[in-house]
């Protein structure tokens, strides 16, 4: 019993040094972010990256999610009458909820990933080591190029996600069930919050911002070898993706 | 120029440097020799300050980097030059785009100016037109000798080099020595240089010295070296496997 407790403490004591490592690394990542030069084509490249590497997913995944909810909306509002509201119901929750998330999920798989296995990588070779006996920051140069191209790129992957799952919930509530093609989208807009929208755009912002100092942090962290960079790599994505969901909770608490 | 007072350092339990002691002088060549794992890249990476000493003080350019920090840090490392043991090559830039990275980073030079110096230094360790190439598409001993040309590209003052000739074939192994003795007449460089290798040692030490057991036990020049009476350096300089050396 009390080896568990020690043990469980251990932990804590761990998880909670390690949170204000990431706490300070964001920190130097705002800190070197504020200092001149901005390297722009590094800036550029990453968000070319992140929207190559994640826009097919992202899409594949909002469109499938649109058509579930447009279905299932459709059938439970069909019992009460008010199949007309199928529209209303799959934009509000993508909006709100779903884009924002199951993009942010998305990105923390592919981007979250591949960030922690890159500067993992340069670790364990002594790249890392290499930049800065050239004078130059590993933060600077790594992580604020990744940081701010995340946090412009998430919400607009989201808008793409919000209006591709719309586009499925549309195919499924007129096309397959015939709702009017007016109403559904009346009602769709009706119940659009301007508000709303926003709010599910600066959840994405610091999602974005959360996931790619966790990575960075996991890559700069690497040790020992292959296995320790894999090692970083899958604890980057569990750890972005709970930050994800946890983050979203209170999120929503303090926006709605 | 370089000024090392007993420097210690250890990695939990494992005590690598016990009390470092070493001047290098301007325009020396110093070369430190000892067994595998003695601690010769750490202490490298003191140097530079990549690594700070649990006690201890390093001067270089009379200032102890020990107490300075990262910012101060990249003012003196502009001087360095840095050939690491494994190369350490960016994997994601080209072969120009390494051996010019400083340049590019930290000049405003216009970019055919860098592209000139880049293929004058390539051309010194014997890979002109390998520009283009990436790092994964050279083999071990290129990638070295890339290694060595982008610690030489910016003309620094101090080059450290980790172990420059180890994987080369004889007749390059040569011609980097040979290199690394012009580099220090023509522009009397400081040079620090790890190395197993005993025939380029001798050839271009002024001074060497010989880690073991977290010390500096010996330091002089080749002559004093190859003359020791200190039975630990004679055996290792003789790489015999009998004597005060315990192999495990
Ligand atoms: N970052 C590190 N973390 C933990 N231990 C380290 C680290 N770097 C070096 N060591 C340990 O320090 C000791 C000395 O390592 P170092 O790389 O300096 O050896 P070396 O003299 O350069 O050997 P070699 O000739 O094989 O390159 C080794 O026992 C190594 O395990
Ligand atoms: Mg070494």
């Amino acid at each position: 019993m009390g080896y568990l407790v020690e043990r469980i403490g251990k932990k804590i004591i761990v998880g909670l040094d390690e949170l204000g490592r990431m706490a300070s690394l964001l920190q130097q990542i705002i800190v070197q972010g504020a200092k001149k030069p901005f390297n722009a084509k590094h800036f550029v490249q990453q968000m070319v990256k992140i929207g190559v590497d994640t826009l097919p997913i992202v899409s594949l995944m909002s469109i499938f999610v649109g058509m579930v909810l447009g279905y299932l909306a459709y059938l439970q509002f069909k019992i009460v009458g008010l199949e007309m509201y199928t529209g209303s119901l799959v934009a509000a929750s993508l909006t709100m909820e779903l884009g924002p998330v199951l993009t942010a999920i998305i990105v923390s798989g592919r981007i979250g990933s591949s960030t922690a296995a890159e500067i993992g990588t340069m670790k364990v070779t002594e790249q890392i080591d290499a930049l800065r006996t050239m004078a130059t920051d590993p933060i600077k140069y790594l992580a604020v190029p990744r940081f701010y191209a995340a946090l412009i790129m998430l919400p607009i992957l989201t808008v793409f996600a919000d209006i591709i799952g719309m586009f499925g919930g549309y195919m499924i509530g007129v096309w397959k069930f015939g709702i009017r093609h007016q109403i559904y989208i009346q009602k769709s807009i009706d119940f659009l919050d301007p508000i709303d929208i926003i709010n599910g755009l600066v959840k994405t912002i610091i999602f974005g911002g959360l996931m790619i100092t966790i990575s960075c942090y996991k890559g700069f962290t690497a040790s020992g070898g292959a296995e320790g960079v894999g090692q970083a790599t899958t604890s980057a994505v569990v750890l972005s993706i709970m930050t994800v969901l946890v983050s979203d909770y209170l999120l929503t608490m303090i926006l709605y | 120029m370089i000024n090392i007072i007993d420097v210690w350092k250890g990695f939990g339990s494992n005590k690598v440097l016990k009390g470092v002691t070493l001047k290098i002088e301007k325009g020396q060549t110093m070369v430190i020799i000892g067994r595998s794992g003695c601690g010769k890249s750490v202490l490298l990476k003191h140097i530079i300050g990549l690594m700070k000493p649990e006690r201890g003080k390093i001067e270089v350019f009379d200032n102890d980097i020990t107490r300075m920090n990262e910012e101060g840090m990249q003012t003196i490392r502009k001087r360095f030059g840095m050939l690491f043991q494994g190369a350490a090559l960016f994997d994601s830039l080209n072969v120009a785009e390494n051996v010019g990275f400083f340049l590019f980073e930290h000049t405003s030079m216009k970019k055919n100016e860098i592209m000139r110096i880049v293929s004058e230094k390539l051309k010194l360790v014997g890979l002109s037109g390998i520009e283009h190439l990436m790092p994964s598409d050279l083999s071990g001993g290129m990638k070295k000798r890339v290694g060595l040309a982008r610690a030489i590209a910016a003309s620094p003052e101090i080059i450290l080099y980790d172990e420059p000739t180890t994987g080369l074939d004889p007749i390059l192994a040569a011609n980097i020595n040979k290199l690394i003795k012009e580099l220090q007449a023509k522009l009397s460089l400081t040079s620090i240089v790890v190395t197993h290798d005993m025939t380029s040692a001798y050839a271009i030490a002024d001074r060497m010295a010989m880690i073991y057991d977290g010390k500096i036990i010996e330091v002089g020049t080749p002559e004093k070296i190859r003359n020791t009476n200190n039975p630990i350096v004679q055996q290792f300089i003789t790489g015999s496997a009998e004597g005060p050396i315990i192999s495990d």
